[in-house]
């Protein structure tokens, strides 16, 4: 293949280098030696893996591979970061671990300790339906106010997470609303006249089916949701005189919660997580705005009548079935 | 066509098809990309289930990576190795049957995405029928550039088509391992891989790694050997060095696909060989950078002048980057913090939208005078203006990956002094929402620039010259040679 003329080494007048005297489509190359620089950086690269080859296991040899004088392997490493966040939580979990509420909520360590646990394993269990900052959404309540259906104590968030709500455990939180329409409990007429009347509760126009609205609720509703509409923490029944909504407040959504019933749930996190977590997700709850000391009293005498009635530009028969 | 150097009738016909699907293809994949990225600003976008990111993901990958990538490899390949051998394409038939069948494949692989049809392999997601018509049309490739090869009248080899042919061979050699699958049944889609559990991660690894090696690397350092030193006027810098990097590299980089197993249930022997040969990947990488740039050399007032060589040597810079970046992430320790972030996306993009994507364009302004005829590009400062907005949007898209991806990483593994992690995963993704959005911006820039391109282009196809240039008169006055369409080096080398 050897072509003579091809062959025709020649000097590169701009920097005076040799060519090798190849030449295609007019392309020809230098004969430039290998940079200095660059070989000492590749051999000293080759140099450093074959150090590391030695270090750390590395080749396969008939029956595993070579250990490598360091020892290493991923699940040393992943060990021992592991028990260097188990030696920082240990520090304080002795004393949590036997911890009342009470001596929890007197101690400015236990409770900075269950602060600080509670905030990242709610984040990590809880956000994903309350939300991360727990304002909660359409369905799942918001944790950040005093309007709570199980109750506000520590106690009472305790077994709520513990035990769920309508969870598969024997200890669970239950109560069922009726489907009122779907299981023709009730009329169409006195569903859209007790639907008028809750409305009226929390301030907007009453309208002409009040009366029977009146009746209604008192004969189906009052049992749980209490005569004035305040709501029974025994039974999860939502106070249905403020503005604070579940599954919405327009009329619409209103309706279709008396029409067939509303039953959110929540899991059993004691079967999850561990007993020091559920009290440090109780006492994280607790201070997020609305934790009560006492057992809650619900007030009947402040009643509603500050709230302003409004137009309600919502208010028509267009139902959402 | 005939060249005024040599009698010898070049097969332009099927190079031209080539570099029209590169420029369609490279639109759709850089709009894909874009869709995708506003999908992470605004989930809504995801429209159930034909446009949803899982399914628009791979149609972006595929489109740039194989599509436009892909088609710009043929296109200078069948030019390339014409030029330099001296001799016409082997086979007319054949080299056209490539085209047609490649844009078939790419066809069939993105109907399927869309449709929900995919093995569920990183840059492997075409089934089982796609898979074999593939290897079909690879054969053919590599057939044509062979048996032009061997018909060569040059006596030596030229360096491009070292790296074109090792391309070549070697996707096929990864397509074949990594595509072993066994079809459900004779008429339907679905297959299942011929490797499971921790040895079906380590083939995908092997083949996706040496997909960047082999195709995205090899391939386009081929692609430069030839248009940089054409478009510069200069012989190559070192051909002592071609040899020595060539073969390190080859040799290297088909070690190195571990490294994306860091810390999973790959033996802790196979992650060390991935991180060490990638470390000794690392000068063997930027010896194809040190004989690109250095082929400037006694010609350096060409880059001040040339739009179309700035594409290329800022290419080769992304290149140098990334093929930094490349070992340092595969380092055991940077790598715990790298991995599964944004990082990686941004890595990848170094290397696509700079060194992968601007060479690619330096190669198409160079080659459409060249096969069309013109004197010239329809504009040079159109040029200039393409380099600029698209290397804004370049330095967005991964200045923000970098800050996004660390941030996430050091999210991710923060415990505070009581023991417990500071954040939440969801706390990560809303922290990166803004980065999300100067990443779309980037995207946005670079499609920009692609399109002045293509309007560039289709004045110079239709014959136009912008008059009044005053970049190019300069040009024009001070060096004739310099003229990127001229075809033959002349000067320098006496």
């Amino acid at each position: 293949m050897t072509d003579e003329k091809k062959h025709k080494k020649e000097v590169d007048k701009v920097t005076g280098v040799e060519t090798t005297g190849h030449e295609w489509d007019g392309l020809k190359e230098l004969n430039n030696p290998l940079p200095r620089w660059w070989l000492w950086v590749f051999f000293i690269c080759v140099i450093w893996s074959c150090w590391y080859f030695v270090v750390y296991p590395s080749w396969p040899v008939p029956g595993g591979a070579t250990e490598g004088s360091s020892g290493y392997t991923q699940f040393k490493e992943l060990r021992e970061s592991q028990n260097e966040i188990i030696a920082r939580q240990a520090r304080y979990l002795e004393r949590f671990e036997g911890a009342s509420f009470d001596d929890i909520m007197n101690d400015e360590e236990l409770y900075a300790f269950a602060i600080a646990g509670g905030s990242s394993a709610f984040k990590d269990n809880c956000a994903t339906c309350h939300g991360t900052g727990a304002a909660g959404a359409k369905g799942y309540p918001n944790l950040n106010d005093d309007d709570w259906l199980w109750g506000g104590k520590l106690e009472n968030i305790h077994q709520t997470i513990n035990y769920g709500i309508r969870a598969d455990n024997l200890d669970t939180r239950v109560s069922q609303m009726p489907s009122f329409g779907k299981d023709e409990l009730l009329k169409r007429e006195e569903i859209d006249a007790v639907v008028d009347y809750v409305l009226s509760l929390s301030g907007h126009k009453k309208k002409d089916s009040y009366d029977l609205g009146v009746k209604i609720f008192q004969e189906q509703c009052a049992s749980c949701h209490g005569e004035k509409g305040k709501g029974m923490r025994e039974f999860g029944a939502p106070n249905l005189t403020d503005k604070i909504w579940l599954y919405g407040g327009d009329r619409a959504t209103v309706f279709k919660t008396v029409y067939y019933a509303r039953a959110g749930m929540m899991p059993a996190w004691g079967e999850r997580l561990d007993e020091n977590t559920i009290k440090q997700l109780t006492v994280y709850l607790h201070q997020l705005g609305g934790g009560e000391s006492d057992e809650a009293v619900i007030d009947e005498e402040k009643v509603i009548e500050h709230v302003e009635p409004e137009t309600d530009t919502e208010y028509s028969n267009e139902h959402a079935e | 066509m005939t060249t005024a150097s040599s009698k010898v009738e070049y097969n332009y016909d099927v190079v031209k098809l080539f570099t029209l699907a590169t420029i369609f293809w490279g639109i759709v994949g850089f709009s894909a990309g874009i869709f995708i990225a506003l999908q992470m600003v605004f989930p809504d976008l995801n429209i159930e289930p034909y446009l949803s990111f899982g399914r628009l993901r791979p149609v972006h990958t595929s489109a740039v990576i194989f599509a436009f990538g892909g088609n710009a490899l043929f296109a200078t390949s069948y030019f390339v190795v014409q030029r330099t051998c001296g001799v016409r394409l082997w086979s007319d038939g054949l080299a056209k049957f490539t085209f047609w069948g490649y844009q078939i494949f790419i066809v069939m692989a993105a109907l399927g995405y869309v449709l929900g049809v995919t093995q569920g392999k990183e840059y492997a997601e075409p089934e089982w029928y796609a898979d074999i018509w593939l290897t079909i049309v690879w054969v053919a490739y590599l057939l044509v550039f062979l048996m032009t090869v061997i018909k060569r009248k040059e006596p030596h080899l030229y360096v491009a088509n070292w790296f074109y042919l090792a391309f070549i061979i070697t996707v096929a050699v990864l397509h074949l391992g990594n595509g072993l699958a066994l079809p459900v049944d004779a008429v339907g889609a679905k297959s299942y891989s011929a490797f499971a559990g921790v040895q079906s991660a380590m083939i995908q690894w092997w083949y996706g790694h040496n997909a960047v090696g082999f195709f995205l690397t090899a391939g386009f350092l081929g692609m430069m050997y030839y248009f940089v030193p054409k478009q510069a006027g200069r012989p190559v810098y070192s051909y002592r060095l071609s040899i020595v990097h060539f073969w390190s590299l080859i040799f290297i980089y088909i070690w190195a696909g571990p490294h994306h197993l860091h810390y999973t249930a790959l033996p802790d022997w196979a992650q060390t060989l991935g991180m060490t040969f990638s470390i000794m990947l690392w000068m063997p990488s930027w010896g194809g950078m040190i004989n690109g740039v250095m082929t400037l050399s006694g010609a350096w007032n060409k880059l001040r002048e040339d739009p179309v060589l700035q594409f290329m040597i800022v290419s080769l810079a992304f290149y140098g980057m990334s093929t930094f970046e490349g070992p340092l992430m595969s380092i055991r320790y940077v790598n715990a913090l790298s991995h599964y972030t944004d990082w990686t996306i941004g890595h990848v993009h170094s290397g696509a939208l700079g060194w992968v994507g601007f060479i690619s364009f330096g190669a198409l302004y160079y080659l459409v005078p060249h096969l069309w005829g013109r004197d010239r590009l329809y504009s040079i400062r159109l040029v200039s203006v393409h380099l600029w907005i698209a290397t804004l949007g370049i330095v967005c898209y991964i200045a923000a990956m970098w800050v996004s991806g660390i941030m996430q990483g050091m999210m991710w593994r923060d415990y505070n002094e009581m023991g417990f992690l500071k954040y939440s995963f969801v706390e990560s993704v809303m922290a990166m929402k803004p980065f999300y959005a100067i990443r779309v911006l980037g995207g946005l820039l670079y499609l920009a620039g692609a399109l002045v391109m293509v309007y560039n282009f289709y004045r110079t196809i239709k014959g136009d010259i912008r008059e009044s240039e005053p970049l190019e008169v300069q040009k024009q006055s001070k060096n004739a040679s310099s003229d990127v369409n001229n075809n033959d080096m002349q000067g320098a080398v006496a």
